[in-house]
């Protein structure tokens, strides 16, 4: 028996099945499933640019025969749609899995939109595993249902499920010889005419797999006193267990297609038939559809964010438990750049010049936040440098303030780079600075093309990233080092002065690389309590109320030199300097 | 404590609340227990505040989160974090404060306070306030803050010491398995001297 978190158990589940190639781009709370499968025997794993070129490196695989995994967050979704819904047409040669796991809550996401949809969208199979060991079972029987029904699989997971740890029962791989299935060009060439009887094929492998999920042990019943019925799914389910432990419950194992006989007959047999699910209406809306009357519950339940056994409770009118108040006092604690990020200064001066800036997805977005206060939008992979071109188009012509795109290395090998090219196809004028800390650091320091590590530690090359700039045919590329206050505010002046496209690369590598400390600064008494160093955000500094002066943190120092360089009265000074 | 145990471990992100929680689960396991560890990750850890519960039972687990008013224990790696997770406590329930104060951002930059009257607060709340930080360094392992507080909530669930003692071993760095077995007991002895 193991205790393994969601993600550790589908990657488990795969390699039981056999599967031979995974490839996926972190995202959280996806990430640790393809690392937990690459650091297993037999197996071939890699870190894909981005979630549509991972989903077609599998279904390549697949196609050739073997069995694969790509997994994903749930916004990575929509960048894989593309294959999947296609993939969909296709079918599979070698089982194919795909992990969706969403963030209901947004405990680090953009949105929090519900994956089931996609599955009814696309008319990919859904099996939703409420715990680790169903995620196993659940992700080692897609392999064989991939198969079988000749369509790729999705397991959706929740934050509650990917990351919780429960215990696991693990087992044995099955080796599987390639099972290509690529004699038929009507298979795989989905051109109209070969598209269209897939269409049909399609239509009667959903009648199929409606019949089998009438009949499949993942949708189970579990008789309670007849009186309340709740049809639920995934970490919900163990929500409603807790809660209301006499219920009548019809746990859905696959939440599409759904079972509309089996529904119905639950629904006979109880009172009052409830859809508890968590920031969604999918299931209630599929549930109704069939035929089945849902009852509101006696209060409402929370239709965004996460559920909790409480709410579930309160939604049925029982109080949660007396308790001591959350204390009105309280500072907030929200995330912050680390002590001496390279992205820091960047901010600052984007901040200190008034920009425009379009943001992106990861650690810096944190730039937006108080004191840096530096970013204007945020909004999916890539829309940075997308979203500054469409802004210049709006503002040409108007006196404003610079415009400048702000995006991170992963996020520009991801998708970054094809929204650069179309600037420069259209001759538009955008800044784009490229935030290249030498890795996708918000997910844990995955390595990616312009840092030139592989998952399992192969061969690889770094992306030459001022030449495939340069060979867009932008010629002002600058290379500054983002620790370096003057070079920094002088590049970012230079660059939106520039009336074509400028990229400027801030190179300098995340702190928690190699976590280098020196000798940490210290405040003298010539401060003058000016209160510029505290407006960099650094964890390390403090604006000491009694006195108003500035006073640094010597644990979390690491002696980076950043805030000295904005110390009018040189009273930011370190040992032997 | 009823038939599932709830733990909530809480602090600021990077100060191991999740080895903790990791270590709790497995001692919950070697005991004869069922075990669910919940932990967020992502964009919280960047020195956000971060809470990880586990939760176990002789006769399995369900629900992985935790609703006010339902934590047997509540073990707080600082004080700031231990006032916003007071709600969580139940009736009776165990509150364990490692006594260490992290100012955050809004209050470093001087747009926000720290609370008034930590210590009054934790008291009045029934706290436990151990000098973790301290007791770790006594034993010579300044890092072991996470393990001196699971000595001091061992005095209140019903793991055999050994067990406790087993995890340890199996899952701290070899090097580092004697100072966590010290900084596990000073824990322990602390609780003892003071919940008896």
């Amino acid at each position: 028996m193991q205790l393994l978190s969601g993600n550790e158990a589908v990657a488990q589940g795969a390699w039981e099945a056999g599967a031979h190639v995974g490839a996926a781009y972190p995202g959280t709370p996806s990430t640790e499933t393809m690392e937990a499968f690459a650091k297993k025997d037999g197996v071939y794993a890699e870190w894909a640019v981005n979630e549509k070129v991972a989903a077609e490196v599998c279904l390549g695989a697949s196609a050739a025969g073997a069995r694969v995994l790509t997994t994903m967050k749930h916004v990575g979704v929509n960048v894989a749609a593309d294959p999947l819904f296609t993939a969909a047409y296709t079918g599979v040669g070698g089982g194919m899995v795909v992990l969706a796991a969403d963030d209901p809550g947004m405990y680090s996401s953009q949105n929090e939109q519900d994956s089931h949809w996609y599955a009814k969208a696309a008319c990919i199979p859904m099996l939703d595993p409420s715990d680790s060991a169903e995620a196993l079972a659940f992700t080692r029987d897609a392999f064989k249902l991939s198969e079988r029904f000749d369509v790729p699989f999705f397991i959706r997971s929740s934050v509650r499920v990917s990351h919780t740890k429960t215990p696991v029962e693990v087992g044995q791989r099955t080796e599987r010889e390639l099972r290509p299935a690529l004699d038929d060009p009507r298979k795989w060439v989905m051109m109209p005419a070969f598209a269209k009887p897939r269409r049909k094929a399609q239509l009667q492998r959903i009648a199929d797999l409606e019949q089998w999920a009438e009949e499949c042990s993942c949708n189970r019943v579990e008789e309670g006193d007849g009186s309340v019925g709740v049809v639920c799914a995934g970490a919900v389910y163990q929500h409603v267990r807790e809660a209301l432990p006499d219920a009548s419950v019809l746990k859905l194992g696959c939440t599409w297609p759904l079972p509309a006989r089996k529904l119905r007959r639950f629904a006979e047999s109880v009172d009052r038939l409830y859809v508890i699910e968590e920031a969604s209406t999918y299931l209630r809306d599929g549930v109704s559809a069939c035929g089945v009357d849902v009852s509101d519950t006696p209060r409402p339940l929370p239709t965004d964010s996460e559920l909790t056994p409480g709410l579930v409770r309160a939604a049925f009118g029982i109080d949660e438990p007396a308790h001591r108040d959350l204390p009105a006092d309280l500072p907030a604690r929200p995330p912050a750049l680390c002590a001496g990020c390279p992205h820091r200064l960047v901010f600052k001066e984007l901040s200190r010049m008034r920009a425009i800036v379009t943001g992106d997805i990861g650690c810096y977005t944190l730039g937006a936040l108080p004191p840096l206060s530096a970013m204007n939008t945020c909004v999916d992979m890539g829309a940075s440098v997308s979203m500054a071109h469409g802004m210049e188009l709006a503002l040409a012509g108007s006196d404003h303030k610079p415009v400048v795109a702000v995006i991170g290395d992963s996020t520009f090998a991801h998708s970054g780079l094809s929204s650069l090219v179309s600037t420069v196809y259209n001759q538009g004028c955008s800044t784009v600075c490229i935030l290249d800390n030498r890795t996708t650091a918000m997910t844990g320091r995955q390595g990616n093309p312009f840092n030139g590590e592989t998952l399992q530690g192969r061969e690889s090359r770094e992306l030459d990233l001022e030449a495939v700039l340069r060979a867009l045919g932008i010629e002002d590329v600058a290379v500054v080092d983002p620790n370096d206050m003057l070079a920094v505010r002088r590049s970012l002046k230079e660059a939106v002065a520039n009336p074509s496209v400028s990229v400027v690369i801030f190179r300098s590598p995340c702190v928690l690389i190699d976590r280098v400390r020196r000798a940490p600064y210290y405040v003298s008494a010539s401060c003058t309590g000016c209160g510029v160093c505290p407006t960099l955000g650094c964890p390390a500094i403090e604006k000491v109320p009694e006195t108003g002066q500035a006073s640094i943190d010597q644990d979390q120092c690491i002696g980076c030199g950043q805030c000295a360089q904005y110390c009018a009265f040189k009273a930011i000074e370190r040992e032997g300097e | 404590m009823g038939s599932v145990v709830t733990v909530l471990l809480c602090g600021v992100g990077g100060q191991g609340t999740i080895l903790a929680a990791d270590l709790l689960a497995r001692a919950a396991l070697a005991s004869g227990f069922q075990a669910k560890v919940s932990e967020i990750h992502g964009m919280s850890q960047r020195g956000g505040s971060v809470t990880t519960v586990v939760r176990f039972g002789k006769d399995g687990v369900s629900s992985m989160v935790c609703d006010p008013g339902t934590a047997d224990a509540v073990v707080s790696f600082e004080t700031t974090e231990a006032l916003r997770n007071l709600p969580f406590v139940s009736r009776d329930g165990y509150l364990l404060v490692s006594d260490t104060s992290i100012a955050p951002l809004p209050v470093l930059t001087g747009k926000a306070a720290m609370p008034r009257d930590v210590s009054g607060r934790l008291r009045d709340a029934g706290a436990v306030v151990i000098d973790a930080d301290a007791l770790a360094k006594r034993v010579g392992s300044p890092k072991s803050v996470n393990v001196v507080l699971l000595g001091a909530l061992a005095i209140r669930l019903e793991f055999p010491l050994d067990a406790w003692e087993r995890v340890i071993r199996e899952r701290v760095p070899a090097k580092t398995v004697d100072a966590n077995l010290a900084a596990f007991h000073e824990g322990y002895r602390f609780a003892q001297q003071a919940v008896g």
